[in-house]
């Protein structure tokens, strides 16, 4: 047997890649993986243990992947899919069509939540639970090791059985998890699936050569009989998945049942569970038992067919009390279905007489979401049972006062065997933490009779995120799913972390502790929180440091310090002799880098001796050396919800938030990034109002929205600190008037675009603009200037020049301090978006990156303006984004209209023929319309408070839609291109007023870089790791055809003048408008401070040529094609040298390359002609909008 | 009429090569050259030390946002970035070039220090390389290294190099050494089959708009082939290892020259960018009329006939000419 240490994704596809022909794909967290991994054997031409080179199918949803998959098995091919959550829900039709025809299939579920009052990618059962009535089998694996071989065993009961089966794990903790395993080998995956099944499943297929019809229509005389057929198919299932456990057992040693008992054969109290925390119950259990309690634990691995006899036979007759444990949850049913399976089977052995006693059954929800399962938890539901009247229904891992239904659990209980070395480090998202620790669970786990584990948790920002690494090393296996607690070694990687959080929470006594700080040994203890100094003393802690990022930079590897830190590790954690370990790390440096060229491998290795020469124990005293508080997670004064609730997430105390501090339907006070101050970046903007010449390019381009400008009169400087900076207004007109651009310091994350935008050029010879990135020297001083900047009247949107750069810089941004990627290209856009019309706006957003920094808890970046009006956002799902927001806009001018009615109708009743016609005649195209109706509608408002009955109830219900609702569909390109392209495309034919705003990135990448049809030619991307083989879709020229949409292509860092008419023209259009938004992204391999200059080359190159088609001009007989952008004036290849993407494909296929390289080029020559030909036609040459 | 010439002991069939330069990147671009009528192409130039800086980058923007986001641990295929790889595309526009040209296909690598050449070397000519021209562009940024371990970084390259391999190899040099004729011939004797006169450096120039610097890339004048013409007819009668003249190549007259100088071949790019890829066949064409209309039948009548005779005293000769420069600019321009 091989050994490895992979996860459980990979576990998983590693099977099913080589026992299928064919891969329907599609990504989706937290199954992307498998897919990922199928289309990058497919692309190196790995065959499958047949011989055959599978294909990989990637389709535009998981609805069409089940679809096509349908189809292939249909065509006789050995076919797989890999989904979870939303996406499994979307194959649902089509699994009841491949059950009901007795197709055999595994679909591998990486398990994970469903989208409710909020969405998670995190692990449950909901999904699979969501599908356990379309006949599809259910076999759950509870272990990284288990989704190997339950890969297998599922594969060959599909094959014998003709039942399609699910195979799941749980989402991240064992889909994410690395732990070591034993391999099956392509012999013995042969050697297992006989090719004769394989025959078998091929001559059910559909063929001319032997012509049937299968899918047909059936009437009430015999559709009832038919389905009844299948019964025999299913009772012979879990007979069939048992004898495939058994040989499986007989060629690998690893022997596994349906149901599992473990504990006391006596036992009183047992839980039933599938999963991974049926390991965990195993652990608890074996445990107490040890202490003598008469417990044990039923793991589940069939659920579906419900093996009635297996589950019975599995409950010793001495039980009384059961608890039965589901991972999800069905608001309103009698019971989960674990539950409810597990107690009709013992109903009706009791009532039959085949058992003697109905036990006490209880059913208990837990884990929700990958909320934690502890031993301590399982310890606390048998002590649940063995109370007098247990709880009918509780939940675990949670506090529910408002239901009363959660119990008490030891907080902790070690159960793990104490030669299991644990470790905690925390770091900062891709600093090297997670890299380096995943690279000595090779290290360690590699080593012989040495067993890894290693999970890794994120929080939920794309820049700047805390991760903390959880890692496990012993001579046993590890079977331990659940956060490491009681660690032996705790690595702080940034001494911001332990400010802010309780680094220590995993401590136990004795915990070498490891901080990499800036501070010489001597003095660092004191400058430590003193809640830390206080828990170090009191766990007699050993403490570590190391000037990890000063030694990184002497050793010339700049900010990487996963090697000095992930050597530091090894030298004091104990974990093997410290010269047998350094020289581990030394091996491992030159087989990772040697690829990179002796200098790199040299220069690590000097790293390693430096790391070494640098790392100094901590004296601990015995009491506190000073009384540092930690930084507070959100300011004094801000309002209760964020006070209470938010702060606690902040805190990473989320978990302890009890059932009633959280909103019962998912809605949450907007604006809240703006109390979380992150201090994420070391350099930050810093603006010289000397050489400015304050023409709003930054700010308009800044993705954080951490630039703002206001013009005041000088007497406002009245009482400014002495730092405050101003600057005489540049302008014409407003003499005495005073400019300052304020850089929110705190909230910059030292992206740089502003710098790339700013056109000044300083002229001291070093390159320096009117906006500069600088160290932070200090954060007081700018916190107080802050406080200053925002006494100063904003600026009045009526005095604001909406059509120029230069004025939407005063206008204030209601987007913002996302925790977008630095330097994110679709934010600026977003926060155009809010300053142009956030005040009115609704948005639908569909899943996706902006759905995740828009949306993503705790701390959200739409916000509101100084009169509490702003955008109202929400998330549907991914696929139906812009039909949601169809919706809003049809309730929208339903509610218009009938405010319009009522007003009307009280036109004598209000008395104020001026205030009534003022509202019911202004079209509200400009923003001093919009200002008079705003003003008109508080002002009907106030009149209607004073008055009584119905139509002015109803009235007031409704008047705020008198405003012109703006309603914004926003979305990325796999919602737009993909997934939700039916969906759009009905949506713009349906001539209703929406705006749909498409930040297209080319690639999906919120789930990290899967090919959509937004991604070039010849860019390499997940899913096309061969190189995209066909051009982008032209989404412009596809809603152009229909005449009476607005269409723009733009690009800010080409052209922001042509981005902001654009989104004027587009939002004043009475009608559907579409904005193709180019967004440089990290998924396209560039440094992201120069994606501007990306954006510039995108569009003068061709390959983003900037456009409108303003449907308004051919009703005024003018051409409505507007080409913006000049003619290409460099060749394609110039822009593709610059991303990683194309240059990826350049190195591993340079003739394929050259080919799509020379194809994309036509491309563009192509479009541009047709652009440039569009450009000089006539008005009746489009289509004619019927509106005219 | 013979027009064959031997160039790192290969046989051409005439001395118009094409030099390495931006023509020679696509195969296609290779075979436009050697049917514009080069009797050998220099591929355009692998930067061996951009090479790893690029893989450096890769890696870096690879590892930028890895790890960060519980939903996007990377956001790319895992394929690993080596220098290998990024060499791949220069590796495989190597070999197919090789097999759909019958003409000698040379690689030409570029770089200043030591690093991967000898690997890279070997790669290029088991790719199919007919010969490797090192391009050694060495502009010291430290203005205080001395001429000595400029001198010595070179021959340890070409060492290094011409041990490792079986093909020849030859080295395109500058001509800012204190001595040029003795590091050439040091050259020689450290392994290179043949000399190419000169490498051009690009000269950086200011945009006073702009307030930047730009690389400065320009094509070569006629003018610029006097000063490699000069050596080369130096070095002719002392050395056997094959010499080569490039820049400067404007017209078949410019070719005359380098050969009466004493070149075995003569490369140009300038010209064909200017002309287009079929220039390579006027020049010979060039020279071809020009042998008819001085009656010579053989080109091996015509290199080096303008070469310096070993026994005359160089450095009288180059004295002599100075001064007699001197006076020719005196009486040219003295009344201006």
């Amino acid at each position: 047997m091989t050994k490895a240490i992979i996860d459980g994704n990979e576990a998983a596809v590693s099977v099913a890649y080589r026992l299928n022909e064919l891969c329907s794909i599609y990504p989706i967290t937290p199954s992307s993986t498998m897919a990922e991994l199928a289309d990058e054997w497919a692309a190196k031409g790995q065959a499958n243990v047949f011989g055959v080179k599978p294909t990989v199918i990637e389709m535009q949803s998981e609805g069409g992947a089940a679809g096509a998959l349908h189809g292939a098995l249909q065509g006789g091919a050995m076919s797989t899919t890999f989904t979870a959550s939303q996406g499994l829900l979307l194959m649902i039709p089509n699994m009841y069509k491949i059950a009901g025809e007795l197709t055999s299939t595994v679909f591998h579920v990486a398990a994970r939540s469903i989208a409710a009052q909020g969405l998670s990618i995190f692990g449950d059962h909901q999904d699979v639970m969501a599908v356990r009535q379309t006949g599809f089998a259910l076999l759950g694996s509870a272990s990284v090791q288990e989704s190997h071989d339950m890969a297998a065993v599922a594969q060959l009961s599909t094959l014998r059985s003709r039942v399609p089966f699910i195979h799941f794990f749980d989402g991240f903790r064992t889909s994410h998890e690395l732990n070591t395993l034993d391999m099956l080998s392509d012999d013995d995956l042969r050697a297992y699936v006989p090719e004769e099944l394989i025959l078998d499943h091929r001559r059910r297929a559909l063929s001319p050569e032997h012509p049937y019809i299968r899918g047909t229509a059936q009437n009430p005389d015999t559709y009832f009989q038919s389905r009844e057929t299948v019964n025999p198919f299913y009772a012979r299932v879990p007979g069939i998945v048992q004898q495939a456990m058994d040989e499986f057992a007989d060629l690998t040693g690893r022997a596994y049942r349906l149901v599992e008992y473990h504990g006391a054969p006596d036992a009183d109290r047992i839980l039933i569970i599938m999963g991974s925390a049926a390991q965990t119950a195993i652990q608890a259990v074996e445990h107490l038992v040890a202490r003598g309690e008469k417990v044990g634990v039923v793991q589940l691995r069939l659920y579906r067919p419900f093996p009635v006899e297996e589950v019975l036979a599995a409950i010793p007759g001495s039980v009384t009390r059961i608890a039965v444990m589901d991972r999800t949850t069905e608001p309103g049913a009698g019971g989960e279905p674990l539950f409810l399976d597990v107690t009709s089977a013992l109903a009706e052995a009791v009532a039959s007489g085949r058992r003697a006693t109905l036990p006490r059954v209880i059913g208990g929800r837990y884990g929700l979401s990958s909320k934690e399962f502890t031993p301590g938890m399982v310890v606390g539901v048998f002590d649940e049972l063995a109370t007098a009247s247990p709880r009918p229904r509780f939940t675990v891992g949670i506090n529910d006062d408002v239901s009363l239904t959660s119990i008490d659990y030891p907080g902790w209980l070690d159960v793990e065997s104490p030669e299991t070395l644990r470790a905690v480090f925390y770091g900062i998202g891709s600093d090297g933490t997670v890299g380096a620790n995943k690279n000595t669970i090779k290290i360690l786990g590699g080593m012989e009779g040495t067993y890894a584990q290693g999970y890794f948790v994120y929080d939920s920002k794309k820049s700047g995120s805390r991760t903390v690494s959880h890692l496990r090393f012993g001579p046993e296996p590890i079977t331990a799913p659940y956060l490491v607690n009681a660690a032996g070694f705790i690595g702080v990687h940034h001494w911001s972390i332990l400010e802010r959080v309780d680094v220590l929470r995993h401590a136990r006594r004795g915990t070498v502790v490891l901080v990499n700080a800036p501070y010489s040994p001597d003095g660092l203890f004191a400058r430590l929180p003193r809640r830390m100094q206080e828990k170090l003393i009191e766990l007699e802690c050993e403490v570590w440091t190391v000037d990890a990022n000063a030694v990184a930079r002497t050793a010339g590897m700049g900010n990487r310090t996963n090697t000095v830190l992930q050597t530091c590790f090894f030298a004091i954690s104990k974990v093997m002799p410290r010269e047998a370990a350094i020289e581990e790390v030394k091996k491992s440096i030159r087989k990772t880098y040697g690829r990179r060229g002796p200098d790199v491998v040299a220069k690590n290795e000097a790293a390693v001796d430096a790391a070494i020469a640098h790392l100094h124990r901590v004296e601990v005293p015995e009491a506190p050396a000073s009384d540092v508080a930690m930084v507070a997670p959100v300011p004094l004064g801000v309002p209760k919800f964020v006070r209470d609730v938010t702060s606690r997430m902040l805190l990473d105390e989320g978990d302890d938030l009890p059932v009633s501090a959280l909103p019962v339907d998912g809605t949450y006070p907007s604006g809240t990034t703006q109390y979380e101050k992150r201090n994420i970046s070391d350099i930050i903007a810093v603006w010289d109002e000397t050489a400015c010449i304050q023409c709003g390019n930054c700010a308009l381009v800044c993705p954080h929205a951490v630039l703002r400008a206001r013009y005041y009169p000088d007497t406002a400087l009245a009482g400014a600190p002495s730092s405050f900076q101003s600057a005489e207004l540049n302008a014409a007109g407003l003499p005495g008037s005073r400019y300052t651009l304020q850089v929110y310091a705190e909230d910059c994350t030292g992206c740089g675009l502003c710098v790339e935008a700013c056109p000044v050029k300083v002229a001291d010879g070093g390159g320096r603009k009117a906006i500069n990135l600088e160290p932070v020297l200090e954060r007081d001083v700018p916190r107080e200037n802050i406080r200053f900047f925002e006494t100063i009247t904003i600026n009045q949107r009526s005095r604001v020049d909406f059509a120029t750069v230069r004025g939407v810089q005063f206008l204030e941004p209601l987007f913002e301090f996302s925790g977008a990627c630095t330097g994110c290209g679709e934010t600026p856009y977003l926060k155009l978006l809010s300053q142009l019309f956030g005040g009115r706006t609704s948005i639908a957003n569909a899943t996706g990156c902006s759905s995740i920094y828009g949306g993503n808890l705790p701390t959200t970046p739409w916000s509101s303006n100084r009169y509490g009006r702003g955008p109202a956002w929400s998330n549907s799902l991914f696929e139906d984004n812009a039909e949601f927001g169809l919706g809003l806009r049809l309730a929208a001018d339903l509610q218009t209209r009938l405010a319009r009615t009522r007003l009307e109708e009280m036109r004598d009743v209000i008395d104020d023929d001026g205030l009534v016609d003022g509202i019911l005649e202004n079209d509200q195209l400009y923003e001093s319309d919009l200002s008079a109706q705003f003003r008109a509608v508080e002002e009907l408002k106030h009149t209607l408070e004073k008055m009584e009955g119905p139509k002015a109830a109803d009235l007031r219900s409704v008047a705020d839609h008198l405003l012109r609702r703006s309603v914004w569909i926003v979305g990325g390109d796999g919602w737009a291109y993909d997934i939700g392209s039916g969906g759009l495309d009905h949506v713009l034919a349906s001539g209703r007023n929406v705006n749909v705003l498409v930040l297209d990135t080319e690639v999906y990448s919120n789930t990290g870089g899967q090919a959509s049809k937004a991604t070039p030619m010849g860019a390499v991307a997940k899913f096309a790791s061969g190189g995209k083989e066909t051009i982008s879709k032209d989404l412009a020229l596809q809603a152009i055809a229909y005449g009476n949409v607005y269409v723009a292509r733009v690009a800010m860092g080409a052209d922001p003048q042509q981005t902001l008419k654009a989104f004027r023209e587009a939002e004043a259009y009475d009608g559907p408008s579409l904005i193709l938004a180019y967004s440089h992204c990290i998924a396209h391999g560039i440094d992201m401070q120069k994606g501007l200059d990306q954006q510039y080359l995108a569009v003068n190159s061709g390959h983003w040529p900037l456009m409108r088609f303003n449907p308004v001009l051919r009703m005024q007989g003018k051409n409505p094609f507007l080409l913006d952008s000049p003619r290409p004036r460099f060749p394609l290849k110039k822009y593709h040298e610059n991303e990683l993407r194309f240059r990826m494909l350049a190195s591993s296929d340079p003739e394929t390359a050259e080919r799509m390289l020379e194809y994309g080029q036509m491309q563009v020559n192509r479009r541009w002609r047709d652009y440039e030909e569009m450009s000089t036609r006539t008005a009746a040459e489009f289509a004619a909008d019927a509106k005219e | 009429m013979d027009l064959t010439t031997h160039y790192l002991g290969l046989e051409l069939e005439h001395p118009v090569v094409a030099s390495a330069g931006p023509l020679s990147q696509t195969v296609a671009g290779v075979q436009g050259l050697v049917d514009g009528g080069a009797s050998a192409v220099v591929l355009y130039s692998l930067f061996e030390e951009q090479l790893r800086a690029e893989v450096a980058r890769d890696e870096q923007l690879i590892d930028a946002q890895s790890n960060a986001f519980a939903e996007a641990l990377d956001y790319f295929p895992t394929t690993p970035i080596t220098t290998r790889s990024a060499a791949y595309s220069y590796l495989s526009l190597l070999e197919r070039s090789a097999k759909s040209v019958d003409v000698p296909v040379i690689a030409s690598l570029n770089g200043a220090d030591l690093g991967g050449w000898v690997e890279f070397s070997r790669e290029l000519a088991d790719a199919g390389a007919s010969a490797i021209e090192l391009n050694i562009y060495l502009v010291p940024g430290d203005v205080k290294t001395s001429g000595d371990v400029v001198v010595e970084r070179h021959l340890e390259i070409v060492s290094a190099v011409s041990d490792a391999v079986s093909v020849p190899v030859s080295v395109k040099l500058s001509p800012y050494f204190s001595s040029v004729g003795d590091v050439a011939l040091q050259l020689v004797d450290a392994g290179a089959s043949g000399l190419v006169l000169f490498n051009r450096f690009l000269n950086p120039d200011i945009d006073i708009e702009t307030l930047t610097t730009d690389a400065g890339f320009e094509l070569s004048t006629p003018q610029e082939g006097r000063l490699p013409r000069m050596w080369i007819a130096s070095l002719r009668n002392h050395t056997t290892a094959s010499l080569a003249g490039t820049s400067g190549v404007e017209s078949s007259d410019d070719v005359v020259k380098y050969l009466l100088a004493g070149a075995d071949v003569v490369m140009t790019t300038a010209a064909l960018i200017r002309h287009g890829r079929s220039y390579s066949r006027e020049l010979v064409g060039g020279l071809q009329s020009w042998m008819v209309r001085k009656g010579f039948a053989s080109l091996d009548q015509v290199r080096g006939m303008l070469a310096v005779p070993t026994m005359w005293d160089g450095e009288a000769v180059r004295r002599g000419g100075y001064v007699s420069a001197i006076q020719d600019a005196k009486a040219r321009y003295g009344a201006l």
